[in-house]
């Protein structure tokens, strides 16, 4: 059969502790991702791009940040639009102070500063959990967004307050600015993306993951193993905020080119990337991909079929995807915590031992 | 530091060498309470230790002084020949002790292979940028851990239950899964936190095997507090009763056992 784990033998630890312990996951996994980097770059347009590619890989590397940080390390966020500001406003003044340096540096250094501003905004996780700590790193989030609103050094003085990204080439390709093309944006969010999914799982299923996971799991108990609480945090913050930015800066640089603080790094961002890992699934790096798949889909669908098919009026279908939102999200709590990537799970097990029950 | 020196052979042929941990006059007040007023004792090298006493003793608190939850107001602890200055819960477990609690302390979400592997993050070096690469320094660390770990597994015979969530496992086999993940951390001195609680006699029987061999094995240290006073009597090398906070006996369990104020304190005194 198609999907057996039976004659699939491990002779070593190392092979046991893979990503991908089953040899059709792993295959799967492959044909994914030649897929992804050989076909698809061929047949992008600006419409598939602009509407599902490139915000849908951009918002998973922002959903594996936050789901280090909530799904692994048990911290709730919601600053993860603040973050993601502090990724776009370091790009924009890299981009702009250090014109000659690759841009592929500035966005790993954006992410690198951004890791440095949430580990400081993580400090006080060490004294507050839940739902206080929920509400400190919401003000992190107003806060952030008025810093770049108020203070004009991060936006260069210029006179609407707006930041624009400059063009930026990679092997003489542009990637930023408005001679990108479609292709090229969506190649330079697919490297970015593969790459932060390898780090992330590859701290995560190892001493990292597991020092992050005893904190969320049993704090007490954490400490009596000998995790430091306040360094499993703070890293935990870091790995997060890293990603996080790096996300913030390639959705500003890449996918928008010009980003008005308050509109576009807003509340309703924390809340869609805590959303996706919601529904994607807390503490799965699959789960990131779903939910933000999902997220990104869901309202193209909805006007697809609502507005083009239904002849619907615009506004109904999008106070209809609102409700069906929420909808879905308390339907997540309440029924599957576990997310999409539990159902893929599950859904696993039963083709593994298919057709018999068990 | 007194009688330091002298180590003997108990009957059954195992060596209990020199003072490994004491306790000096501890004094633990919550606010008004004293949960436990000027109580000194020893724990030896290689031996096992119980703390017994009624309900309410201090018992546990004591339990938590040792594991640095619990911060005396008066007293030192001596640890390893020197005095231990006031410490976090994680340095006391860098340092070598570890423990088990009274109701199980795991990590629900995670599988009893991840459960234990976290006993040996204190083993574990490689930063996080190896970590990140995952290929040679990290990958390398990790089968070395977890070779460490199947040993445990297997010692305490848990291998098919390796990959299961936690969260799954009845009561028994979490107890032991929490000694596993205290004995991957090759503890010096292991603290037992009634080790037996809400077990039946086979289960009892298992744990009081597990408990003797991690002993006779490793060698390890271990102090525990239990309520089954049959398993007290039978495991350990020596005993210190408490009740009230106070210190009432202290000795072999033939010498507890005919101790008037330990008779008192189990089956009450009349007061006339």
């Amino acid at each position: 059969m198609l999907y057996r784990e039976a004659g699939d033998f491990k002779t070593s630890y190392a092979a046991d502790s893979q990503t991908f312990p089953i040899a059709f996951d792993r295959y799967r996994y492959w044909a994914v991702l030649a897929v992804a980097f050989l076909v698809v770059p061929f047949f992008v347009n600006d419409y598939w791009a602009n509407a599902i590619l490139v915000p849908f890989l951009i918002y998973a590397i922002a959903a594996i940040g936050l789901n280090i940080l909530t799904g692994y390390c048990g911290q709730v966020s919601l600053g993860t639009g603040g973050f993601m500001a502090v990724g776009a406003f370091a790009c924009y003044k890299l981009m702009t102070a250090f014109p000659d340096v690759s841009i592929v540096i500035h966005l790993i250094l954006s992410g690198v500063i951004t890791a440095a501003v949430g580990a400081a905004f993580g400090l006080p996780s060490l004294r507050i959990k839940g739902f206080y700590l929920a509400v400190a790193t919401l003000a992190a989030q107003f806060f952030l967004v008025w810093l770049f609103n108020r203070v004009p050094w991060f936006y260069n003085y210029s006179a609407s307050g707006q930041i624009n990204a400059p063009e930026r080439t990679v092997f003489g390709v542009p990637v930023t600015g408005p001679n990108t093309e479609a292709w090229a944006q969506y190649l330079i969010c697919l490297v970015f993306v593969t790459v932060c999914a390898i780090i992330a799982r590859n701290l995560t299923r190892g001493t990292q993951g597991r020092t992050w996971m005893s904190i969320r799991d049993m704090d007490i108990a954490a400490e009596i193993i000998g995790v430091n609480p306040l360094k499993a945090k703070l890293t935990a913050f870091a790995v997060s905020s890293f990603f996080v930015g790096i996300a913030g800066a390639l959705f500003f640089a890449v996918y928008l080119g010009a980003v008005e603080v308050g509109e576009v790094f807003g509340i309703q961002k924390s809340f869609l990337v805590l959303f996706m890992i919601i529904i994607g699934g807390l503490g799965s790096i699959f789960g990131s991909f779903a939910g933000a798949a999902f997220l990104v889909i869901l309202p193209v669908a909805l006007k697809l079929v609502g507005v083009d098919l239904l002849g619907w009026p615009t506004d109904l279908v999008a106070h209809l995807q609102l409700v069906i939102i929420g909808a879905l999200i308390m339907f997540f709590l309440i029924k599957e915590p576990h997310g999409l990537a539990q159902w893929w799970r599950v859904a696993k097990e039963k083709l593994r031992l298919w057709p018999f029950p068990y | 530091m007194k009688d330091t020196v002298d180590s003997y052979v108990t009957a059954d042929g195992r060596t209990i060498g020199g003072v490994m941990m004491e306790m000096r006059n501890i004094t633990l007040r919550f606010g008004g309470v004293k949960a436990i007023s000027d109580i000194s004792f020893d724990i030896r090298e290689g031996e096992i230790r119980a703390i017994i006493g009624p309900n309410g003793a201090g018992k546990s608190s004591m339990l938590n002084v040792i594991s640095g939850f619990y911060h005396p107001q008066e007293g030192e602890v001596w640890f390893r020949g020197a005095k231990r200055p006031t410490m976090k819960p994680y340095q006391v477990a860098q340092q070598g002790i570890a423990r088990t609690f009274q109701n199980i302390a795991l990590f629900e979400g995670m599988t009893v292979l991840d459960n234990v592997m976290t006993g040996r993050l204190n083993k574990m070096k490689v930063g996080m940028f190896g970590q990140a690469i995952w290929k040679g320094a990290a990958e390398r660390e990790e089968v070395e851990n977890r070779e460490a770990v199947e040993r445990v597994i297997d010692f305490l015979e848990i291998q098919a239950i390796r990959k299961t969530p936690v969260g799954r496992l009845p009561y028994g086999l979490k107890k032991r899964v929490e000694l596993a993940r205290a004995l991957a951390a090759e503890p010096k001195l292991l603290l037992l936190d009634e080790p037996m609680a809400g077990m039946n006699v086979e289960e009892k029987e298992d744990m009081s095997r597990f408990i003797l061999d991690v002993n006779d094995e490793f060698g390890t240290t271990i102090a525990l507090i239990e309520h089954d006073m049959g398993v007290v009597m039978d495991l350990s090398d020596r005993v210190v009763v408490m009740d009230y906070g106070r210190k009432i006996g202290d000795g072999t369990p033939d010498e507890v056992r005919n101790n008037q104020d330990v008779i008192d304190a189990y089956l009450g005194v009349s007061h006339d």
